[in-house]
């Protein structure tokens, strides 16, 4: 058990700067994701958190210890990489066994840690298997024994499935997140992959230029991001962020998108009678599946032009271009239009976004 | 443009057995993606298509023509690994060129030709950037202009996303979609991702084990997935099975571990009395499961919520049926508890044979029930 502190780092390398006074907290027994592109500073977080690298300013905490200058080996850290360092010439016993081995540990209660293990990991059939002879899935799975088996403070995780295929990534997500839950581990897992962090995580950390943009639950950070990056970033496919102005006419306020493409009236509510800030560099934002389809005009519709479908199976997504500009629509799987075909488009009125010149929120 | 058919294509590497014996055809100006795991033998064959491996046995036909024999550069065919490797010392525009350039082209038609796909793939604007100074998008395009300057016969690509972060991917499936259709360029995919077949595909061929497991429209290995593993592979998270026995006297289907008991319409008591088996697989997708509160068994199953993954736009939620786990689809606000106890009824189920893997039936979820 351990609770993690991340104190205003920043860390440079050279003329890059990785992080920018970063602060977070990784909570005890919890699923904490660090979700950014490639470059954003996850893997760079995660080495200082281990003591890999050591921070230009800041401090780490662990359990409300300064360890900022504490090795590696002294604080009880387990590390997982994507690129699986597993010894191949030793069996799945002794890759597990291995740490265990150098502390001078006696034989059988090695024995017994590393079935406990492995019956835990669903790789008790493998250990007397090397490395060739594994999957990709069950390799990671020993990479996961092996750190496992220190009984660790905290698991540090840096893309560890991405190099395996969509479908085991897929089922290894539900795995990983059952393990943690289970055991109550505390988990810091880094990844760019935005389906994973929200699928497992407790805490979502979205980082990006090295900098956290966003700390929040999963439904947090999708229903009410932070600003225009993490709307984008979060969601398959992201969300839809069209630049617009608020205007007044007779009826009230209103989004207006483009001459060509449409104009939106804001609920009441939402209508500042002092306008907003940026007015003129405003972005609109709406989820996919925000949107609905229609046959014919309504009020309320928009017309648009099909301009792709991806079947996806349970459901289709479908771009529309409306008077230039493309709107990404999530549809029943039955809705199979043609290219080319007009359509009639309406969002949600209580699920639209409106972010400020700066791309922050404002609803 | 060409039509492109494999016949009884095998392929061995020392004792391995890459490509088996697999035939098929991609139509005049169709995108076909090849899907499959690891190692199911899909750049193998790709790469016999191509003219990069020698095939041990089958043939390879362009237009009805065998190609066999032919080099690469007679086939006449792009090969796209990675849209990322770009000469970074060239521009944009030299890039493109590139391929013009080795086929010695008079300069006013390498300038026309590599004009006409700056346009129509948008990166007019930066012809004279150099590929540094490109975002990954601008990067993808011009690799991507560079494999259709030669207006190739097929377009061949080796998962050619696999190096994209995920958002990145998402964006070029559309585009490569909505470009293979503008150009008409027969096209063949190969790619362990099922989403990126799903989503761009006339036609998906699933390969496993160095065989075609099931060849259809993207519609069709979806809703009538031929065996568990076309099933399972496709979709995200892939088909649910629930094993049960079906005791013909009493007619009826009871899931293992005597987790339910389901007594089964005339219509399925038919068809489960014609086999010579009594296991059987019940198959359903996530989202044709229709989760309500605890009922006392009309027409539904009972199970026990295990995980809840939340993604957003939806929730994925592992239940528990008797001893096997199975995941549904919910809206985003429906978040039970780990323990809850519910009742799922089922909207179309697929019947599938244990032993042989093969899909047997397909039946609205209601009318697997006795009235």
């Amino acid at each position: 058990m351990a609770e993690v502190r991340l104190e205003r780092i920043s860390k440079r390398f050279g003329r890059v700067q990785a992080v920018k006074e970063l602060s977070i907290k990784v909570e005890s027994g919890k699923f904490t994701v660090l979700l950014g592109p490639t470059g954003a500073g996850k893997t760079t977080t995660l080495r200082i958190t281990a003591g890999l690298e050591r921070p230009d300013e800041g401090a780490v905490n662990l359990n409300g210890r300064r360890i900022t200058d504490l090795p590696p080996r002294e604080r009880d850290m387990a590390i997982v990489f994507q690129n699986l360092a597993l010894y191949p010439r030793y069996t799945v016993f002794d890759n597990i066994a291995s740490p265990l081995k150098v502390k001078g540990m006696n034989r059988d209660e090695i024995e017994r840690r590393v079935k406990r293990v492995a019956d835990i990991l669903h790789i008790s059939h493998l250990l007397d298997r090397k490395p060739a002879q594994l999957s990709g899935g069950e390799k990671q799975r020993v990479a996961l024994g092996r750190a496992m088996i220190r009984e660790p403070n905290l698991f540090l995780l840096d893309e560890p499935i991405s190099a395996l295929d969509a479908k085991l990534r897929e089922e290894m997500r539900t795995e990983l997140k059952r393990l943690q839950s289970d055991f109550g581990a505390t988990f810091f897992y880094a990844t760019p992959d935005q389906a994973e962090a929200m699928s497992m995580a407790d805490t979502i950390a979205v980082i990006n230029e090295g900098r956290i943009i966003q700390i929040g639950t999963p439904e947090q950070i999708y229903n009410r991001p932070a600003n225009t990056f993490v709307a984008d970033f979060v969601g398959s496919p992201g969300m839809n962020l069209l630049p617009c102005e608020v205007k007044s006419g007779d009826s009230g306020a209103y989004l207006d998108v483009g001459p060509s493409a449409f104009i939106l009236p804001l609920p009441p509510e939402r209508a500042k009678s002092n306008g907003y800030p940026g007015n003129g560099e405003l972005t609109f934002g709406v989820r996919p599946e925000d949107i609905l389809i229609d046959a014919v005009p309504g009020e309320e519709s928009i017309r648009g032009r099909v301009y792709v479908v991806e079947t996806l199976g349970g459901y289709n997504i479908v771009e529309v271009d409306v008077g230039g500009k493309l709107i990404t629509v999530k549809a029943e799987s039955s809705f199979e239009p043609l290219i080319g075909q007009e359509i009639w488009i309406r969002f949600r009125s209580e699920k639209i976004h409106l972010f400020d010149g700066n791309g922050g929120i404002i609803f | 443009m060409a039509a492109v058919q494999v016949k009884k294509l095998r392929k061995t590497f020392g004792k391995v057995e890459a490509v088996k014996d697999i035939s098929f055809e991609v139509d005049d100006g169709e995108f076909a993606v090849m899907l499959g795991p690891s190692g199911c033998g899909k750049t193998t064959t790709l790469r016999c298509i191509a003219g990069l491996e020698r095939p041990d046995r089958g043939d390879i036909l362009f237009d009805g023509e065998r190609v066999n024999d032919l080099t690469p550069a007679q086939r006449n065919i792009a090969f796209v690994f990675q849209f990322y490797a770009l000469y970074p010392h060239l521009t944009v525009r030299d890039n493109v060129a590139f391929p013009l350039r080795a086929e010695g082209l008079s300069k006013e038609e390498i300038k026309r030709r590599v004009d006409e796909v700056l346009e129509l793939l948008e990166i007019e604007d930066v012809a004279a950037e150099k590929p540094r100074s490109l975002t990954a998008d601008q990067r993808q395009r011009t690799a991507l202009g560079r494999a259709i300057v030669r207006r190739p016969r097929v377009f061949l690509l080796d998962e050619p996303l696999s190096n994209l972060d995920a958002k990145l991917r998402e964006r070029m499936r559309g585009e490569l979609k909505r470009l293979q259709r503008d150009l008409g360029i027969t096209t063949i995919y190969v790619t362990h991702d099922q989403i990126e077949a799903m989503s761009m595909a006339d036609k998906i061929i699933v390969m496993n084990e160095g065989l075609i497991q099931q060849i259809g429209t993207p519609r069709e290995v979806y809703h009538s997935p031929a065996n568990l593993f076309v099933a399972n592979f496709i979709g995200s998270p892939g088909m649910n099975f629930i094993r049960c026995r079906y005791v013909r006297e009493e007619g009826k289907l009871i899931g293992d571990g005597k987790a339910f008991t389901i007594p089964v319409s005339r219509e399925i008591r038919e068809y489960l009395n014609g086999l010579s088996y009594t296991g059987v697989i019940l198959g359903i997708r996530p989202e044709n499961i229709e989760l309500c509160p605890k009922t006392e068994g009309d027409r539904s199953l009972e199970v026990v919520v295990d995980l809840l993954e939340p993604m957003g736009s939806s929730n994925i939620i592992n239940l528990m049926v008797g001893d096997q786990m199975i995941k549904a689809i919910s809206t985003p606000d429906f978040k039970p508890e780990k323990g809850e106890r519910l009742s799922i009824s089922l909207r179309e189920v697929c019947l599938f044979d244990p032993q042989t893997g093969q899909a047997f039936a397909s039946v609205e979820g209601e009318k697997l029930w006795q009235r």
